[in-house]
């Protein structure tokens, strides 16, 4: 429970709530020496507190929590704050990663993992809460541009004509670019709630998207499966 | 049969019943001759004393009927509310059973123990709830008059004149452990309903006045000091028996009562029990179907079920046998078979001529019976009702009878023929033969038509004087009389072929219906095939829907087809429920519950209930029909039997499966232990040297340090993560979440994952555009084509290429993963799938010989096959085939525009 030292106050401040000691050692060595302010919990309860009073720019969690659920956690801290908040979770358990991301996280990493993982992930969550991808008209990931005012998708400079629901599910991506959606969550975002029993549907149009934007289509660079869980757009 | 033999048997039984009479519930029954004799006072009284001790007593019902002194006695005690049930627009308080079984006090009062129970409660009647207090362990105090003990009811009848309606069964009477008569001069009574203390309401005055008469009284007091005095008796045999005073051990008596659908039969049956009672000897209904039994109108089929029901609720057995036109013979036989010394018939109330014709059964009974005992007994001609008549017989169709004119104009055609050229006789002949044909085709009445009409054509025809009915030779009346006994006779016996070959092919029905039923049972499966079997049986066989339910993990009942409308009200569930927790049918039809839409029977085998069988009437029947109900109860049973045996080898599978598991994993952890100290050596050995303050290390060696614990810990996470799948792919608790997934994104996710590993080998990728989504789980599959991977690189030198390639043909679709390194050695294609084999190189990367392992085993509970096998080129390859079903998924119609 203690603020970090060190950086100036006005890097990014992030909360952890884990309570395995040693990863939280390795956490606050390796976001300090990032330059990131730290804040660590041990319990739900010890969490849901500082995140009251501190106001964090980012939350890292831990799914198992020896209070309470961390699946609760999330929910109920989605009630009152926008504050990214990143799981941390074991392989095997992607049915947890679905129901957290489902219900308000906005990215998970798998345990283990390394620090440059950590560092992108946590990029990712700080620039989409300070909104900057979102209001931008045109998105440039690699040797792709995506021009959303213009509705127009260019590969090497050409452009490449996509079907419309082919561009409604790279705008999806692209508007939560580097984090992860899970299947329902693009099902809603394309085609509606009516659809959304339908994942084969998503994967037959996430295939033609890479068949259309990628080098190689079986070996993805941007757009990522998450098996288990949904896609992502890495940046 | 020997005198004073014990019987080892029924020595332990009473043991057993010693021992369980220790424990379960006590039963005190206050036994009074006529309504105030003071029983609630008296019950109320020795409750006050019991209270007084310090025992746990409720009152469940009294009945004060507003006397002062017993108001006066009911008070201090606690009282379970009654629940108001509606009839007829009002709500009147009835007993709560719900609510005394959750309270659960030591002592329960309740009063009157012949009450019926309103519509609504869960039984019929009050004996009934006291029965199920007792079973939950509560002791009951109770009252009850003489006139409603069920065996009594003929004889109370006959003194008052009054029937009483409401009756107790004489085994709740038995079943008590002590029996208080209330006792009360007849003189004192009446003084006693002069001075208006006795309860008689308004409405119900003139037949108390007639039933309150000194010599009824009288007698009703003989009575119940009588059946007191039986159950002291019955009390004292039983002491007796458990103390091994042999003298009760004699050969006992065994009584036979044989029922029909009269209403004599159910007097026969009281009486029996009276005798049975006073002998302390076992008892048995018995019902004989005969031809006839299929002629019984519903109301008799009813009747004789009644009558056999009557039976078990006064404590005897029952049972139905089949026998031929004449019953006496079957009876015995029976009798016979079953040790039975004294038989039980009524005195028929035939008229003497028929008795005559065709003998009675007494008679028959009493001519053979050898050393068995036959009592007669009569029904009072004004008792017996008027029976419905029996179905009428069926009738022969109106084709029959013209077949009988055709015969006989025939006949009269070829007699009028060889009219002249032969004897008289001969044409009697030619007749006799047209009536043996139409008696053996058409039966009965048809013949008994062809004779007559024989008789007229051959009087008219050929008896002088001709064409003319007169006859002048007597003796022509002879040949007549012939021709009409003829024509009765062999139609007559066609007849009596035909109805047995119509019972035979019920009984057929109903072996047959059994039969296949064992035959689908026995074809295995898993329990929602059996119950799929048996509702399939039920369903042919009584052409009635059907529920199966069985006990889910929690005890509660489900069904396991959750679509029968039945199944949503909770109520029937509840039914199901109660049937299932008392081992009894419950429903409609039956006493218990009878409010119910369906039938429940109990589907029991040897450990006990298996589950409930509830079945569905059409219209109104409801499972009257004796041998109906019997062959259901058949059914049910021989499912519970089968359920038992799947039951049963589930668990022998699940024990030998469990030990399968426990040596594999000890041999499992045996073996990585060895795999996972190596990588923990290096990780501990490299971080105590950084640690080491003495001995700083040089600013090179700690980065490789540093490097190496990193690369050891990654070694180690691999190891467990694939113990971790192993053990789940082995435990049986992995799940395969198949989904319509594309192999190109299968492929794409697994070398992303493994894109760290993959940088020293170049990795062509060659996935035809046409292949078809394959239904996998994705999240398995993918782990497949990692450990795949993974594979590959550890035996590929630096920068040889691994290949990824799929493919389809029919309805297969194959991955193949190859190398370009040394290759499987001879005979190792099959065994490098076993745990804990490494291949190849001996000493190979840890941790890798679970891998291959986890792919079969995945693979294979995809349904598929994978195989390894050296490629010609050289290098190894590894092909995983996966089966497609018959039809594809709809794909999206929008095609992608270009």
């Amino acid at each position: 429970m203690t603020a970090g030292t060190g950086p100036e106050a006005t890097a990014p401040l992030v909360l952890v709530v884990e309570d395995e000691l040693p990863m939280r050692r390795f956490l606050r060595a390796a976001l300090q020496a990032h330059g990131y302010r730290f804040l660590e919990a041990g319990t739900a309860r010890e969490g849901t507190m500082l995140a009251a009073s501190h106001q964090p720019d980012l939350i890292l969690m831990d799914l198992g929590l020896p209070d309470e659920d961390g699946l609760v956690l999330a929910k109920r801290l989605r009630e009152w704050t926008r504050t990214p908040i990143i799981v941390l979770s074991a392989r095997g358990r992607e049915d947890d990663k679905i129901h957290a991301l489902d219900s308000g996280a906005d990215d998970y990493l798998t345990k283990p993992f390394g620090t440059g993982e950590l560092m992108a992930r946590i990029r990712v969550a700080l620039r989409h809460r300070q909104g900057s991808t979102e209001e931008a008209p045109v998105f440039e990931v690699g040797d792709i541009r995506v021009d959303q005012a213009m509705r127009q998708v260019f590969k090497n400079g050409e452009e490449v004509h996509l079907t419309p629901t082919e561009y409604k599910l790279l705008i999806a991506l692209v508007k939560h670019a580097g984090k992860v959606l899970t299947h329902d969550q693009l099902l809603r975002e394309v085609w509606g709630r009516a659809k959304a029993a339908q994942p084969l549907y998503l994967r037959v149009y996430m295939a033609q998207l890479r068949h259309k934007l990628e080098a190689d289509p079986a070996r993805p660079r941007f757009l990522q499966t998450e098996q288990g869980v949904g896609y992502r757009l890495r940046i | 049969m020997t005198p004073e033999r014990p019987d080892p048997d029924a020595l332990l039984r009473k043991v057993q019943e010693e021992e369980a009479l220790a424990t379960r519930a006590k039963l005190k029954v206050f036994f009074g001759a006529a309504p105030g004799v003071g029983k609630t006072y008296a019950m109320l009284s020795e409750a006050k004393e019991r209270l007084d001790i310090g025992i746990d007593v409720v009152v469940g019902v009294v009945e004060t009927h507003g006397r002062s002194e017993t108001n006066a006695k009911a008070e201090g005690f606690e009282r379970i509310p009654p629940r108001e049930l509606p009839y007829h627009g009002t709500f009147y308080p009835e007993f709560d059973l719900e609510a005394a079984l959750k309270r659960k006090p030591q002592i329960i009062l309740m009063d009157e123990l012949a009450h019926s129970n309103m519509k609504g409660s869960r039984h019929e009647k009050r004996w009934q709830d006291v029965m199920e207090l007792l079973d939950a362990g509560i002791d009951v105090y109770t009252t009850v008059n003489v006139q409603h003990m069920e065996s009594l009811r003929d004889v109370v009848a006959q003194i008052t004149g009054i029937i009483v309606r409401e009756n107790v069964p004489d085994t709740v009477l038995e079943r008590a452990d002590e029996v208080e008569l209330v006792d009360l001069p007849p003189e004192d009574l009446l003084q006693r309903l002069r001075e208006g203390k006795v309860y008689v309401p308004d409405q119900a005055r003139h037949a108390i006045d007639r039933f309150f008469r000194k010599g009824n009284l009288l007698a009703l007091r003989e009575l119940a000091l009588r059946q007191t005095a039986q159950s002291v008796d019955a009390q004292m045999r039983r002491y007796m028996a458990t103390e091994g005073i042999r003298k009760t051990w004699a050969a006992g008596d065994r009584l036979l009562v044989c029922v029909g659908p009269s209403a004599l039969s159910t007097r026969l049956v009281r009486a029996t029990r009276r005798l049975a009672a006073t002998l302390g000897a076992p008892w048995t209904a018995l019902y004989v179907e005969t031809p006839r039994h299929l002629r019984y109108g519903e109301a008799d089929q009813a009747r004789i079920e009644a009558n056999l029901r009557l039976a078990e609720q006064l404590g005897g057995g029952t049972e139905v046998i089949e026998g031929g036109v004449s019953i006496g013979p079957d009876i015995l036989d029976y009798a016979r078979s079953h040790n039975v010394t004294k038989i039980v018939v009524g005195k028929p109330s035939l008229p003497r001529w028929r008795e005559f014709l065709r003998g009675s059964l007494v008679d028959e009974l009493v001519r053979d019976s050898g050393d068995i005992d036959i009592f007669v007994i009569t029904g009072d001609q004004g008792q017996e009702t008027a029976r419905p008549p029996l179905r009428p017989k069926p009738h022969s169709p109106l084709s029959h009878y013209a077949f009988a004119l055709l015969a006989v104009i025939a006949a009269s055609v070829v007699s009028g023929l060889a009219f002249g050229r032969t004897e008289l006789a001969d044409i009697v002949m030619v007749y006799v033969l047209a009536i043996v044909l139409v008696a053996a085709r058409s039966g009965r009445g048809p013949s008994l038509l062809a004779s007559a009409l024989s008789v007229a054509a051959f009087d008219f025809l050929f008896i002088p004087p001709f064409l003319t009915f007169a006859v002048t030779d007597f003796r022509h009346m002879g040949t007549f009389a012939i021709l009409m006994v003829t024509g009765w006779t062999i139609g007559t016996l066609t007849e009596r072929i035909r109805q047995q070959a119509r019972l035979a092919r019920s009984r057929e029905h109903r072996t047959a219906g059994l039969l296949r039923l064992s035959k689908d049972l026995a074809q295995g499966g898993g329990s929602a095939d059996l119950v799929e079997s048996i509702l399939r049986n039920v369903a042919s066989q009584f052409s009635t829907e059907a529920v199966v339910l069985l006990p889910g993990a929690n005890g509660k009942l489900e069904a396991l087809r959750k679509d029968l409308p039945l199944l949503h009200s909770e109520n029937e569930v509840g039914v199901a429920q109660w049937v299932f927790e008392h081992q009894e049918a419950a429903g409609r039809g039956t006493a218990t519950l009878p409010g119910a839409k369906a039938t429940y029977l109990p589907m029991r085998a040897t450990s006990g209930v298996m589950g409930v069988l509830g079945v569905l009437p059409e219209g109104e029947a409801q499972w009257t029909e004796p041998d109906q109900r019997r062959l259901l109860e058949a059914f049910a049973d021989q499912s519970a039997l089968a359920l038992e045996r799947l039951d049963l080898s589930e668990k022998n599978a699940e024990a030998s499966r469990r030990m399968d598991q426990e040596a594999m994993r000890s041999t499992l952890l045996s073996s990585v232990s060895h795999d996972l100290r190596t990588p923990l050596g290096a990780i501990t050995g490299a971080s105590s040297a950084l640690l080491d303050r003495e001995a700083p290390v040089a600013e090179e060696a700690r980065r490789e340090l540093l490097e190496s614990i990193h690369g050891e810990a990654k070694r180690m996470h691999r190891l467990v993560s694939n113990l971790l799948d192993i053990t789940r792919l082995e435990s049986g608790t992995l799940e395969v979440h198949k989904e319509w997934t594309l192999i190109e994104e299968l492929v794409g996710s697994a070398l992303n994952r493994m894109e760290d590993q993959l940088k020293g080998n170049p990795v062509t990728v060659d996935l035809p555009r046409s292949l078809p989504p394959v239904p996998v789980d994705s999240l398995l599959m993918e782990q497949v084509l990692v450990n795949l991977l993974d594979n590959a690189v550890k035996h590929s030198p630096q920068g040889t290429p691994i290949e990824v390639k799929a493919w389809s043909v029919g309805r297969t679709a194959t991955l193949v993963v190859s190398d370009h390194g040394p290759g499987l050695a001879e005979g190792e294609e099959e065994r490098i799938f076993e745990k804990m084999v490494r291949g190849r190189r001996p000493g190979a990367e840890a941790g890798a010989g679970l891998g291959l392992a986890i792919c079969k085993a995945i693979v294979e509970a995809h349904g598929g096959r994978i195989t390894a096998g050296n490629r010609n080129q050289g290098g190894a390859q590894f092909l995983v085939n996966l089966p497609l079903p018959e039809e594809l998924p709809p794909l999206p119609k929008e095609e992608s525009s270009e």
